[in-house]
């Protein structure tokens, strides 16, 4: 079978030719849950948007495939790509006050999709909608469909978005942080909405996150992001178990432990920051040679 | 959630003097030839510089007395709305359409396309507007038309640059993104996703230019570069009314209330439109 999503020696540049992503391979499965964690500014959410298509006009890919169920997306026209990402991906968004647009309804703004890219008419998008909210625990959908996004709660317009990328059966979702801007109340809730949903319908999600107590719950396979370099990927059982690459043990034990609330922080290691510098600084090397 | 009640008492004081003034002075201006008690042209030098009706010597039907050749003040400000009205109207929305669509287009697409329209946009606003404003009817002529086409060719740009920086600031939101994903093309992202969102402040934006409109055309009366020196502008009024400011201080005076109790409306009602629109304030 082949993976839901499949990405091959991805590389990203800014115009001022600093790599946002180096040779990223990376292949979610059927059905699979795969967490992406890093620090902040490791390029988590610019694979998410490689993959939805909608990178930064400034972000240019100098090389690299992703493969959507087999599908090369850089072969495809622009339209014909835009319709397949539409169809077969989604995603559920960091922010869900600014993913919502503050001056439409939220009902338009959930059909829309069904609609125009599946081609629904639109009492059929309005009932599939309806029972999504009935699945994320809506239970007075006609309110929330007539209403703004401002006039919901965070947790609320999270359960909108999450409804709304299910909605439509994708085969994977892009979770981008999906809790992360949340109340920490909710938090749980949303999350566990998430790997519900998620198996009921048996999507793939690729699950970006830098909580690794997320990742122990929700993923089955990981890949640990640094400076835009995947430099450890493995089963998360096995990930946690017996961590290999430096990078990963220092974010581990950067992580306090549930055992103990009040550890602090610390910060990762000099010794091993230098050895991903130098690490970096030799796959730059060895993409730079084949470019001239 | 009580949010009605809130802005309505937030908002309204505002925007019901302001509307009120505003069509107040529109009624009487489309209605001039019916409401104004006299012929604001008729000249008879036996009524000249009669003061307003609460001073001695007033006439009854000359309620904020004449000017130096015995025109009824009243009269001639009303029909110098007329004018004033045509002009805010036109010119604004001229603006506003020119302005708007350059400012939505650079600041959605930006590149290229947002480095040609600011950059254009920066040289025009280099001109000092009033010299410019002079400049244009200059060369177009004096007349309403020109009128109305030099405040629209200077003031595009006020529009252009809000306009730019707001579709600038909502097409980095993830509903965009959200957009793109769904299969919109750009142009239906930003007609339908990015436009609503600006539409509060182009409002905002275009009564306050409607009160701008009024003024710039007073300013041309003022210095004789407007419609004509027959009818009756504001502009016109006022320029006659600094001559006899000493004997007739009315003449001065009233025209200049009007006008700035008009300016003053318009933006304030544009700014209670404004909170009106905006679905997050509302
Ligand atoms: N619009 C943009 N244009 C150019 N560069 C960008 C843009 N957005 C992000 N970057 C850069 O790309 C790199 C990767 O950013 P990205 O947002 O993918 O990080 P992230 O891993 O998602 O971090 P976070 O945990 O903070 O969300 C960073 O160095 C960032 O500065
Ligand atoms: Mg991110």
């Amino acid at each position: 079978m082949s993976a839901c999503l499949d990405i091959a020696n991805l590389s990203a540049v800014l115009p001022n030719g600093q790599r946002v992503l180096r040779s990223v391979s990376l292949a979610v499965q059927p059905g699979e849950v795969r967490a992406l964690v890093g620090e902040s500014g490791a390029g988590k959410t610019m694979i998410g948007k490689a993959v939805l298509g909608v990178l930064p006009l400034s972000v240019r890919i100098v090389e690299g495939d992703m493969l959507l169920e087999g599908e090369d997306l850089g072969k495809l026209e622009p339209k014909a790509r835009r319709t397949l990402i539409g169809a077969r991906t989604a995603l559920i968004p960091q922010d869900p006050l600014t993913a919502l647009n503050p001056s439409r309804r939220i009902g338009p703004q959930m059909t829309d999709r069904l609609v125009r890219i599946l081609g629904w008419s639109g009492e059929r998008a309005d009932s599939r909608i309806r029972q999504l909210l009935d699945e994320v625990q809506i239970r007075d959908p006609d309110r929330v469909l007539k209403s703004y996004p401002h006039e919901l709660s965070g947790g609320m317009r999270q359960r909108v978005l999450i409804a709304a990328a299910f909605a439509a059966e994708p085969r994977l979702i892009v979770a981008d942080e999906p809790t992360t801007a949340l109340d920490v109340t909710v938090q749980k809730q949303i999350l566990r909405l998430i790997a519900t949903l998620q198996r009921e319908h048996g999507t793939a999600i690729l699950f970006v996150t830098h909580d690794l107590g997320v990742v122990a719950k929700i993923s089955q396979k990981v890949s640990v992001l640094y400076a835009g370099k995947v430099v450890e990927e493995a089963d998360t059982a096995a990930l946690f178990a017996a961590p290999q690459h430096p990078y990963t043990r220092a974010l581990m034990a950067a992580t306090p432990r549930y055992t103990d609330p009040f550890a602090s922080l610390k910060p990762v290691d000099e010794a091993v920051l230098a050895g991903l510098a130098s690490e970096i600084a030799e796959t730059d090397q060895a993409w730079r040679r084949p470019h001239g | 959630m009580d949010k009605g009640h809130a802005s309505r008492h937030g908002v309204s004081p505002r925007l019901w003097l302001a509307g009120g003034w505003l069509l107040l002075a529109l009624l009487a201006a489309i209605f001039a030839p019916l409401v104004a008690p006299q012929d604001p042209l008729a000249q008879d030098l036996m009524l000249e510089r009669l003061p307003p009706f609460w001073l001695d010597g007033a006439e009854p039907g000359y309620w904020l007395g004449t000017d130096s050749l015995g025109r009824d003040l009243l009269s001639r400000l009303i029909f110098g709305g007329r004018i004033a009205f045509i002009v805010a109207f036109a010119a604004a929305i001229a603006a506003c359409l020119v302005g708007s669509t350059l400012g939505l287009i650079a600041g959605y697409f930006g590149g290229w396309a947002d480095r040609i329209i600011s950059r254009v946009v920066d040289v025009w606003m280099a001109f000092p507007p009033v010299l410019f404003a002079i400049l244009l009817v200059a060369v177009l002529g004096t007349g309403l038309s020109s009128v109305i086409l030099a405040i629209a060719i200077i003031d595009w740009t006020r529009f252009c640059r809000v306009i730019r920086a707001e579709a600038m600031g909502q097409s980095r939101m993830d509903y965009v993104e959200n957009a793109r994903i769904a299969g919109y093309g750009r142009i239906g992202i930003m007609l339908r996703e990015v436009l609503p969102n600006v539409v509060p402040s182009i409002v905002a934006l275009l009564s306050l230019e409607m009160g701008i409109a009024v003024i710039v055309e007073a300013i041309l009366s003022f210095v004789n570069l407007s419609i004509s020196t027959d009818d009756p502008t504001w502009g016109s009024i006022i320029a006659e009314g600094r001559l006899s400011i000493h004997q007739a201080w009315w003449v001065l005076v009233f025209p200049l209330i009007t006008l700035i109790l008009t300016v003053l409306s318009f933006s304030q009602f544009g700014e209670a439109l404004k909170a009106r629109f905006d679905p997050v304030l509302r």
